[in-house]
């Protein structure tokens, strides 16, 4: 085989793996595309026969429509807030315990450590029965807690996991010559480890944000008032709310997703991150 | 110094507020579930010890359909580990040698992941619809009338299309953490094949994959689990319907507890699910070990 002929095979071999790339990133991006463009349209539109096709006119009251009437303003406040206070609270604790945990001397450090990390495996249908009925007793049903104290309970495994690895690989001169000056521990925590765990924590975020932004189990069974409602849920009820119109339906989906997108755009390498640095080093 | 890293109330103070909130969170309630299990029990009058009859039920009752959900979720294990597995390691071991674009494609196929499962359910249960659907529009125009169908009302399609869905959703994911593995794999061993002679598909059979090993474990670990505990799609797209074709355990498992108040026999549900996930975990990691020429 000479020079030329080799070429043209790896090029056509070249072809051949660049369709099929192509092909995957239609099958998975196209769904999304379709639903950004049927959110755009009317009845008249979908049921004419251009459910496919772009809008020929722009329906941007489907989004106004989304967000008064069918309730997704409510909604994405009430996830923005579970989220965010979920985020706050369980990286603030989760830091805290994994401070103990990695640097700290104590006979029980590792079982501690052991106890958080079997959380990562075990699949929260165990706890929604008995979470429930605790939720009920203590009056906290169908109420924002009902969902935070859950969300963060369950983000601390994944946090100190993380948070333990990365104090781990630090090494301790910096707060013991810090110590020797007489500097006390929640001093030394503050000022010293803090800064330096920033990577870990907004590794540890994004995990969580994603986590509580997109949680349906808990969030369907722990909330029942439209006013506490959270995205997953909500959107499900809007959907039986507008099952004959799919605009408004469409821009509530794209809504709920907008957030998560733009994370995604400004920041892919740490999303992709966090979402794997469990599998990769554990 | 030493002692201010023994200052037992130091440890307190940092370890305390984090362990209270799992220990009533997430310990407590399974120790609550596993007590629940052994009891008849319909949440309102006081429950009835009743031993391991629960979990005799789950696997004797009248209609099988604690069984037949079990099936169900190992059918999607099994697509899991053999379409979508293979599929993910293709695409990683392409975009991993080095190919024009290959951020771009990386970042698009992880977009599905990151998505909120309702979203997605929301998105496909359109993409199946009857009239209007992408699905159905496609056979129409390719003059396929007789297989448009009602995909998640009949119920001899609605699991496969479901399952479909979660196959989906979740290529990019394990793409990505096999992606990664396969990049981290030094030049050399590559230069070397090279040198020898080996072809492109030879050095991914014998060398690259080789590698991957202790990834692949946890790529078929973690497909398996969530196939076995998988609900949010399911919930969203079928409710486990029509006529129970597509319940998988967890979904079972909610209508026992929530709609059929059932709280004991929920319960054992809930524990076999937890027990089946640790022990095929187990079962994975020891098959792997033993495997030593994959």
């Amino acid at each position: 085989m000479n020079l030329r002929d080799r070429l043209t095979k790896k090029n056509i071999i070249v072809g051949i793996i660049s369709i099929f790339l192509i092909a995957f990133a239609i099958i998975q991006i196209y769904p999304l595309i379709w639903l950004l463009m049927f959110s755009l349209k009317d009845n008249a539109q979908i049921y004419g026969g251009n459910v496919m096709g772009l809008p020929t006119k722009f329906m941007w009251s489907n989004y106004k429509n989304a967000l008064t009437s069918g309730n997704v303003w409510v909604y994405t406040v009430n996830s923005a807030l579970v989220t965010a206070v979920t985020i706050v609270v369980s990286g603030i604790i989760g830091v805290m315990a994994s401070y103990a945990i990695a640097r700290m001397k104590w006979k029980l450090s590792n079982i501690t450590l052991t106890i958080f990390l079997l959380g990562i495996m075990i699949p929260i249908h165990s706890a929604l029965l008995p979470l429930f009925i605790i939720l009920n007793k203590t009056k906290l049903i169908n109420t924002p807690l009902a969902l935070i104290i859950p969300y963060i309970a369950y983000a601390l495994p994944m946090c100190i996991f993380v948070c333990v690895g990365f104090l781990r690989s630090i090494p301790k001169e910096m707060e013991e010559s810090a110590f020797l000056d007489g500097c006390s521990i929640y001093r030394a925590f503050v000022s010293i480890i803090l800064p330096l765990i920033k990577p870990a924590v907004a590794t540890v975020s994004i995990f969580t944000y994603l986590q509580a932004w997109n949680e349906l189990m808990f969030a369907t069974t722990f909330i029942d008032d439209a006013k506490y409602k959270t995205l997953p849920v909500g959107i499900m009820s809007m959907s039986g709310q507008y099952s004959t119109e799919w605009g408004p339906i469409g821009a509530g989906l794209v809504i709920a997703t907008i957030p998560t997108i733009i994370i995604y755009v400004l920041m892919s390498n740490q999303v992709q991150a966090s979402l794997t640095n469990g599998a990769v080093k554990g | 110094m030493d002692k201010v890293l023994r200052d037992k109330k130091a440890i307190c103070v940092f370890v305390l507020p984090a362990f209270l909130f799992f220990f009533a969170m997430v310990i407590i309630p399974i120790f609550m579930s596993g007590y629940y299990s052994l009891l008849d029990w319909n949440g309102m009058s006081k429950g009835i010890f009743v031993g391991l009859r629960n979990y005799i039920d789950l696997f004797t009752s009248y209609n099988n359909e604690f069984a037949k959900s079990l099936g169900n979720s190992l059918i999607l294990a099994g697509l899991s580990v053999f379409i979508q597995l293979p599929i993910s390691l293709t695409l990683a071991l392409i975009l991993a040698r080095g190919i024009k674009g290959e951020k771009f494609y990386r970042t698009v196929y992880f977009i599905p992941v990151i998505i909120s499962t309702v979203v997605i359910g929301q998105l496909w249960s359109k993409v199946y619809h009857y009239e209007y659907g992408i699905v159905n529009m496609f056979l129409r125009n390719f003059g396929l009338e007789n297989l448009v169908r009602d995909w998640l009302g009949d119920k001899g399609t609605a699991l496969i299309c479901v399952f479909i869905v979660i196959v989906w959703q979740y290529i990019g994911y394990h793409m990505l953490l096999m992606y990664s593995s396969a990049k981290s794999i030094p030049e050399d061993l590559y230069e070397a094949a090279k040198i020898d002679g080996a072809s492109e598909l030879t050095t991914a059979f014998k060398i690259t994959i080789p590698l991957m090993k202790p990834i692949l474990n946890v790529c078929v670990t973690y497909a398996i689990v969530g196939s076995l505990k998988t609900f949010d799609l399911i919930w969203v797209l079928t409710g486990g319907g029509p006529l129970k074709s597509t319940e998988v355990p967890s979904t079972l498992m909610y209508n026992t507890i929530f709609f059929k108040n059932q709280f004991g026999y929920g319960s054992a549900m809930a524990l076999f699910i937890v027990i089946e996930c640790l022990v095929l975990t187990v079962v994975v990691q020891k098959i792997f070990k033993s495997e030593s020429y994959l």
